[in-house]
């Protein structure tokens, strides 16, 4: 089991290593005062990918092998075609180039140079030699619901979820901020609106049910169980048993359905976690208590988990890439917003502070 | 000949010393400047070959503001300075 967590903060790129039972520290920062959108550690290569954020000069891919940083290929945008002109939701024009990076993930185990990278305005692209060149998906960057979809979590629509199935390298599942989820089952060549049965409060009745309306802030996959799918929405909770076409809504969460991430049990797909908020005109723990809830029976109960966690004035959100899980299932990590890394190894029980004195943290992941 | 200059704060990730080039607006120096550097280009255009939205360029002193196609004249000996904007944080 990984005893190493990558956390891209706003000022960089920490490694945190476990030093003994329940004992965590900070060994690295990398990156130090740049914004660190995302990183990831894949198993199989050892390598390691960050996505940075330098603001005036773009985004930027980084890549680590053998102990250095190099700068590698960025996902950019094709051409746009002269007179061609898309508006988005506020009438401005769509840009054609990569404003953030919001998803990375490796490709299956029979795909080892497979890397997929999601962003924002909503390109999806593809690596096939460990990020040294992107491909956009164009079928799905071309396809005519694209332009429907609408900014979410900013102002642009965004990936933020990438979910390769481990039974076929090919089928993969993401979802947008706002747009819903999409399925390939080739491998990206083509692409289909998945997601019936979701619900969005916040457009008019007769599209409340559209999966294109869905705002999924997080959709996650079980490992063992690839057909159960969890995803943390703008409105609850929503379940699915059959690899994403249909879900159910969680109803009855307490304190709150309303958060940005999802983490489930690699092994067992009926046992998942949730940072619960208040909805969503306030975004802050409930009675600023920063709580996990955790369901171990597909969303018909849930447990409230507080040990060790903050239980007055906690004003925190863990936001979406902020939230992870160990391969066994054992182990939970969070960023907080408000600079605090909290561990669990005991599945959520109890949690151990790492820090409380980092820049916001934007993603966590197990390396 | 027009002489660019980059901003200090671009050298951290990208070294782009001072350069020459013999074309006749913006458009054409940049293009002299990444033929030799290559990696300079990603940082200063966007995906779309535009200027990043918080890049500023100056052509003797006055702002370039056609900032998609680059077609602002350069005359013969002439200070590029290519500047970032002070914002965030």
């Amino acid at each position: 089991m990984s005893k190493r967590i990558l956390v891209s903060i706003r000022k960089g790129l920490f490694t945190v290593e476990r030093c003994g039972s329940g004992s965590w520290r900070i060994v690295n920062a990398d990156f130090l005062g740049d914004n660190v959108s995302l990183a990831i550690a894949c198993r199989r290569s050892g390598s390691r990918y960050a996505a940075l954020d330098h603001g005036h000069f773009g985004v930027k891919m980084h890549r680590w092998d053998d102990d250095v940083w190099s700068e590698i290929a960025t996902p950019a945008y094709p051409p746009k075609p002269e007179g061609l002109e898309e508006l988005d939701m506020w009438g401005r024009p769509i840009p054609w180039s990569t404003v953030r990076i919001w998803a990375l993930t490796q490709g299956g185990a029979d795909q080892p140079g497979v890397l997929w990278c999601g962003t924002l305005p909503g390109g999806v692209f593809r690596s096939n030699d460990h990020g040294n060149s992107w491909l956009m998906c164009r079928s799905l960057w071309d396809h005519p619901k694209r332009t429907q979809w609408t900014g979410g979590g900013a102002d642009l629509p965004g990936v933020h979820s990438i979910c390769v199935d481990p039974r076929n390298s090919n089928h993969v599942s993401i979802a947008i901020s706002t747009g819903g989820i999409w399925f390939t089952g080739v491998g990206g060549d083509n692409w289909r609106l998945h997601g019936e049965g979701m619900r969005a409060e916040y457009v008019p009745p007769d599209l409340a049910h559209d999966p294109l309306s869905q705002d999924v802030h997080c959709l996650a996959q079980c490992q063992a169980q690839p057909d159960v799918m969890w995803v943390q929405h703008h409105n609850g909770i929503f379940l699915s048993h059959d690899g994403g076409r249909n879900f159910k809504e969680i109803t009855e969460v307490k304190p709150s359905a309303f958060g940005f991430p999802v983490v489930v049990h690699p092994l067992d797909g009926n046992t998942a976690w949730f940072v619960p908020e208040i909805k969503d005109e306030r975004r802050i723990p409930v009675g600023g208590r920063l709580c996990v809830t955790r369901t171990r029976d597909g969303g018909k109960t849930f447990e409230t988990l507080t040990r060790g966690l903050p239980q007055e004035h906690a004003y925190d959100i863990v936001y979406r890439h902020a939230f992870d899980i160990s391969s066994s299932g054992e182990w939970l990590v969070m960023g907080l917003t408000t600079g605090g890394l909290w561990i669990s190894e005991n599945e959520g029980d109890d949690w151990i502070e790492v820090t409380h004195t980092l820049p916001p943290v934007y993603a966590t992941r197990f390396a | 000949m027009a002489e660019v200059i980059f901003t200090a704060n671009i050298q951290r990730f990208v070294e782009c010393p001072h350069a020459y080039s013999d074309g006749h607006d913006v458009r054409t120096v940049l293009d002299d400047i990444f033929r030799e550097n290559p990696r300079a280009r990603s940082y200063i255009l966007d995906d779309q070959g535009a200027l990043r939205k918080h890049i500023a360029v100056f052509v003797n002193g006055r702002l370039v503001r056609d900032r998609t196609t680059l077609s602002e004249r350069v005359p013969q000996d002439s200070r590029v300075y290519v500047m970032q904007a002070l914002s965030g944080g």
